[in-house]
C-alpha cells in the first residue's frame, strides 16, 4: 500500500473508516474483511470488476446491506444505519447509477422532497423553489426549479441528483457510476462540481468503469477483487497497467487478444444487408448502410446522435418511414423485431434490465427464450439440449457463475450482458446488432465480449456494434459509421482508421460541440 | 444532446414562460374543462331551461357521492393503484348506515361506525398491497366482494332509513342567490375536494403520493416513507368511500345490498377522464371533480332528450374515456423527445 502526499497527510483523520467489514450472501462471501477509508476533501475511486464488490461496499455503507463482522466509524463515531434514510440523516448522500428520482415532480421538490421548507405545516413552495435555486446556483446549475424534472436531458438529471445530494449537507457524497449515461461535454461539468465539493471538504467516494475518468477526477483509489481489497494507491502513483492488472488479477492477454483485428476483410461478397435511403422522421435522417457477411461494422456517435435509433430501424423496432431494406438480395419488409428474427436478425438492446434479459428468470430459461421463440410455441426445446446449450454458452463467454439455475437478476452486469449475448447466439443469427454490449461491465468481461464479437465475425456473422466508447469501437470494427445530430455523416474503413479521426469527424463543423 | 443547456445563462424568474409549462401538465384537465363547457353549451343551446344555475348545483346534488369516491380514488390512481372496492364500501356503508340506524344507535354514532369501518377496510387493503406485495387489483377485489358479501349478511332486502337526523340532513337545502338551492351533500363533497387539494399539494404526505406514483423505488431511496404512503391512500380511499357512502345514503334515504354496483367503474372513469396517469404520478383531484361532471352532464343531457335510452351514457362515457386515453398517450409520448 502506497502513502499519498497529495490529499492524505498523514495526521488527516478519516471522515469514513470500514474495518474488517465482512457481508455474506447465500453461498458467497461479497466483502470479505474489508478495510477503507476515505478522508475529508477527497476524491477516492472505488474500482474492481462487476462482482468485486463496489455495490455491496457501498451498500453496507449506507445501510442497505447489513454487515456480519466488521465496523463503521463516522468520523471515528461507530455507527450501524439500517437503511439510506438514516445514513443521508447522518450526512452520506448518494447518487446512484440510474438516475433515482421523480421526473414526474419539478426539479424543486425533487432536491427537497421529504425536507420541504413548511409554514403553518403546510409546504412552503415559494420557500423550496428559492432553496432548489439556492442549492442549483452552489453547483453551477441554472435552470428553473419549477420546472418539470423529466423535461430535462439526462445528464442535467444527474446533477440535479447531485444537487439533492449535497441539500443533506452531506459530509460523504457517494458517486456510484454518475458518468455512464454522459457525454464528454457532460462529465467536465459533472467534474467542475465534483471539484468544488472536494474543496469544500465533502469526502467524495467515486465509482467508474472509465479509467480516463479515474485519472482525472481521484486522489486515491482503493481496488477491489473478489470481494477483497487488493491495495489502496495514490492515483498519481500508479500506472494503467498496475491498475488494470490489479483490477483483473492476470495479465492482460485477453485484451491483446482483441488488439486490432490485423487482417481485414475486403467485403468481395454481396451485402448480407443493404439499406437505401433508410430513415425515420424524428429519429434518424435517411441513411445508405450495407453490411456484408463476416463484417463487424462500428456505430459512434455521441449520446443521442442516433446510435439506437439506427439499430432500432435496421431491427425493424421501429418502422421506417422512408427508404427499402434488402436482406441477402431480397427486399425485406421488417414488421417488428418477430419478423426481423425470423430472417435471422438479433438485436441486444443497451437497457438491458428493461428491454432485454427476463430478470426473474434463471440463466437457462433466459438462453432458451429467443430460441423457443423461434421454433414455435408447440414445439418446445427438450430439457437434454437445452442444458448442452447452457452449458456450451456458459463456457464460451466464461459466465459466471456458472450455474444454469442461478437468477439472472443476481449476476452481475457483465454476466448479464454474456447471458444477453448467448440468447442470440443460440439462433444462430445471420445479422447481430449490439447495442453498448460493454456498458457497465469491467474491464475484463469488455475484453472478453470484444473477443467474442471477433470470433463471430470470423465465423461469418455479419455485426453492427454499437458503442459510446470510441477506443472500443475502433479497435473492434472493420468500418466505422459515424453519426451527428442523427444523421450519418461519414463511413470510415481500414486499419489506418484512428479515435482521432472519428472525434474529428464527430465533432466536424459543429463547434458547439464541447468534446 | 449537447452540453449548452448544461452552462446556459441564468434564466430570470419572469420570462419562463408561463405557456411552455402549461400543455404537458395542466392540459388533460384543461381538456376535459373544455369537454365539460362543450356539452353544456350544446345541452343549453338544445334544450330549453338547460343552461340554468340549477341544473348545475343539481350536477353536484345527484353526484356528491360520486365526486367524494373519485377524490379517495384519484389518491389511489396517483400511487399507480387502483381501488376496485369503493363501490362495494359504498352500499356497505349505506347497509350498515340503515341497520344500526333501525337498531337505534343515535346518528353520530352510526356516521363514526361507517366511517371507520371504511377506513379500517382500506387499510386492510392497503397492509395487503404493502406489506404482502398483493397486486392492487387483486387486493381489492378480495375487498370489493368482501364488503359486497358483508351487505347481504346484513339484509338481503332494502332497508329504509328513518331516523329524523339523517331525513333532517339528506332534506335540508341550502338557499344560494339566484334561486339555487344545493344539499349539504354538495358542501361536504366540496369540502373534501378542498382537504384533498391541500393534502396533495401542500403536505409531504401528498407530494410523496406523487413520488411514489412516479417511481417508488426512487421515493424508497430518496428516504421518503413510502410504506406510509401506499398504505394511506387506500385508508383515504376506503375513508372516502365511506363517506360517500353516507351521502349516498342521505340521497336515497335507504341502504341496499345492489345500491352503487359498478360505481367503481365511474369512480375510475371520472379519474381518468379528469386526467390523472393511470400510471400514477400525474393528475389533479380537480380534474376527478370536472371529470365527474362530465360524467353527469351526458347523463342530464341525455334524460333531457328522452327519447334515449340510459345506456347511450354508457357509450357516449365509453367514447370519452377512449378520447382521454388516447390524449394521455400523446402527451406522455411527446415528453421524454426533448
Amino acid at each position: 500500500m502506497l502513502a499519498d502526499e497529495r490529499s492524505a497527510p498523514s495526521d488527516t483523520a478519516p471522515l469514513v473508516e470500514l474495518q474488517g467489514i465482512t457481508v455474506t450472501f447465500p453461498g458467497v462471501k461479497a466483502l470479505d474483511e474489508v478495510d477503507f477509508r476515505l478522508l475529508p476533501g477527497e476524491v477516492h475511486a472505488l474500482l474492481g470488476e462487476n462482482g468485486a464488490g463496489k455495490s455491496t461496499l457501498i451498500k453496507a455503507l449506507t445501510g442497505v446491506h447489513a454487515t456480519d463482522a466488521g465496523e463503521i466509524r463516522l468520523a471515528g463515531v461507530p455507527v450501524s444505519f439500517h437503511g439510506p434514510a438514516q445514513a443521508q440523516d447522518a450526512g452520506i448522500s448518494t447518487v446512484y447509477q440510474e438516475v433515482n428520482l421523480c421526473t414526474n415532480l419539478s426539479v424543486a421538490e425533487n432536491i427537497l422532497l421529504g425536507r420541504e421548507p413548511r409554514r403553518f405545516g403546510a409546504i412552503d413552495g415559494r420557500a423550496m423553489r428559492a432553496r432548489a435555486a439556492e442549492l442549483l446556483s452552489r453547483i453551477g446549475l441554472h435552470i428553473d426549479p419549477g420546472s418539470a424534472l423529466g423535461s430535462h436531458p439526462i445528464a442535467v438529471q444527474q446533477l440535479v441528483a447531485i444537487a439533492r445530494a449535497v441539500a443533506v449537507d452531506a459530509r460523504v457524497l457517494i458517486l456510484d457510476e454518475p458518468t455512464s449515461s454522459l457525454d464528454a461535454g457532460e462529465v467536465a461539468e459533472l467534474f467542475r462540481i465534483v471539484r468544488v465539493l472536494r474543496d469544500e471538504g465533502v469526502a467524495i467516494l467515486f465509482v467508474s468503469h472509465f479509467l480516463d475518468q479515474v485519472y482525472e477526477i481521484a486522489d486515491r483509489l482503493t481496488v477491489l477483487r473478489n470481494g477483497k481489497v487488493v491495495g489502496e494507491y495514490a492515483t498519481a502513483k500508479v500506472g494503467r497497467l498496475e491498475l488494470v492488472r490489479a483490477m483483473i488479477g492476470r495479465d492482460l492477454t485477453v485484451l491483446d487478444e482483441v488488439e486490432r483485428r490485423s487482417e481485414r476483410r475486403v467485403p468481395s461478397e454481396e451485402p448480407l444487408l443493404r439499406a437505401e435511403n433508410l430513415g425515420r422522421a424524428g429519429s434518424i435522417a435517411p441513411f445508405d448502410l450495407e453490411l456484408h457477411p463476416g463484417e463487424v461494422v462500428g456505430v459512434a456517435g455521441l449520446l443521442g446522435s442516433g446510435r439506437t435509433e439506427l439499430a432500432r430501424l435496421l431491427f425493424g423496432a421501429d418502422r421506417a418511414d422512408s427508404g427499402h431494406v434488402y436482406f441477402d438480395g431480397k427486399i425485406l419488409k421488417l414488421r417488428g423485431p418477430r419478423s426481423a428474427i425470423a430472417h435471422g436478425i438479433a438485436f441486444t438492446s443497451e437497457d438491458r434490465k428493461a428491454e432485454g434479459l427476463v430478470a426473474d428468470l434463471t440463466v437457462r430459461d433466459n438462453l432458451i427464450l429467443a430460441m423457443q421463440a423461434a421454433r414455435g410455441w408447440a414445439r418446445q426445446v427438450p430439457r437434454r439440449t437445452a442444458d448442452e446449450l447452457v452449458a456450451k454458452y456458459v463456457e464460451a463467454l466464461d459466465i459466471r457463475p456458472a450455474d444454469a439455475d442461478a437468477v439472472v437478476g443476481t449476476l452481475s452486469g457483465g454476466n448479464q450482458q454474456k447471458v444477453l449475448l448467448a440468447r442470440w447466439l443460440v439462433t444462430r443469427p445471420k445479422l447481430l446488432i449490439l447495442d453498448e454490449p460493454t456498458r457497465g461491465i469491467d474491464v475484463g468481461a469488455k475484453a472478453q465480449i470484444q473477443k467474442v464479437v471477433a470470433d463471430l465475425a470470423a465465423e461469418g456473422m455479419a455485426v453492427v456494434f454499437i458503442s459510446a466508447e470510441l477506443e472500443e469501437v475502433v479497435r473492434v470494427s472493420d468500418r466505422v459509421v459515424v453519426l451527428r445530430d442523427r444523421r450519418k455523416i461519414a463511413e470510415v474503413s481500414g486499419t489506418e482508421v484512428t479515435v482521432d479521426d472519428v472525434v474529428a469527424l464527430i465533432a466536424g463543423e459543429a463547434e458547439k460541440v464541447p468534446s | 444532446m449537447t452540453a449548452p443547456p448544461l452552462v446556459a445563462p441564468p434564466r430570470e424568474k419572469t420570462r419562463v414562460p408561463l405557456t411552455s409549462r402549461v400543455p404537458s401538465r395542466f392540459l388533460p384537465v384543461i381538456a376535459t374543462f373544455v369537454v365539460f363547457v362543450l356539452t353544456f353549451g350544446a345541452g343549453s343551446i338544445r334544450y330549453e331551461g338547460f343552461a340554468t344555475g340549477q341544473v348545475v348545483a343539481n350536477l353536484f346534488i345527484d353526484n356528491a357521492f360520486l365526486i367524494v369516491v373519485a377524490v379517495g380514488m384519484t389518491f389511489v390512481i396517483l400511487t399507480g393503484g387502483i381501488d376496485l372496492s369503493v363501490g362495494s364500501v359504498v352500499a356497505l356503508s349505506t347497509m350498515i348506515a340503515a341497520a344500526t340506524l333501525r337498531a337505534g344507535w343515535p346518528a353520530w354514532l352510526v356516521i363514526l361506525a361507517v366511517l371507520a369501518t371504511g377506513a379500517l377496510l382500506g387499510l386492510g387493503m392497503g397492509v395487503m398491497v404493502h406489506r404482502f406485495g398483493v397486486q392492487p387489483f387483486i387486493a381489492t377485489l378480495a375487498g370489493m366482494f368482501l364488503a359486497r358479501g358483508l351487505c347481504f349478511v346484513i339484509s338481503v332486502e332494502s332497508v329504509s332509513i328513518k331516523d329524523g337526523t339523517f331525513r333532517d340532513i339528506a332534506l335540508a337545502s341550502i338557499e344560494l342567490p339566484g334561486e339555487v338551492a344545493i344539499t349539504y351533500g354538495v358542501v361536504i363533497a366540496l369540502i373534501v375536494v378542498a382537504v384533498a387539494a391541500y393534502v396533495l399539494h401542500l403536505t409531504r404526505f401528498g407530494r410523496t403520493v406523487y413520488a411514489v406514483g412516479g417511481s417508488e423505488s426512487s421515493a424508497t431511496l430518496m428516504g421518503l416513507r413510502t410504506g406510509r404512503v401506499k398504505v394511506g391512500v387506500y385508508v383515504i380511499s376506503g375513508f372516502c368511500s365511506a363517506l360517500g357512502g353516507l351521502l349516498f345514503s342521505f340521497y336515497m334515504l335507504s341502504g341496499y345490498s345492489l345500491h352503487a354496483v359498478g360505481l367503481e367503474l365511474d369512480a375510475i372513469a371520472a379519474v381518468v377522464v379528469g386526467g390523472t396517469l393511470l400510471a400514477g404520478g400525474v393528475g389533479y383531484v380537480v380534474g376527478s371533480v370536472v371529470g365527474v361532471l362530465v360524467l353527469g352532464t351526458v347523463q342530464t343531457l341525455i334524460s333531457f332528450e328522452g327519447t334515449l335510452s340510459s345506456w347511450w351514457t354508457k357509450i357516449v362515457i365509453g367514447v370519452l374515456l377512449l378520447a382521454f386515453i388516447a390524449l394521455q398517450r400523446l402527451i406522455v409520448r411527446r415528453q421524454p423527445v426533448k
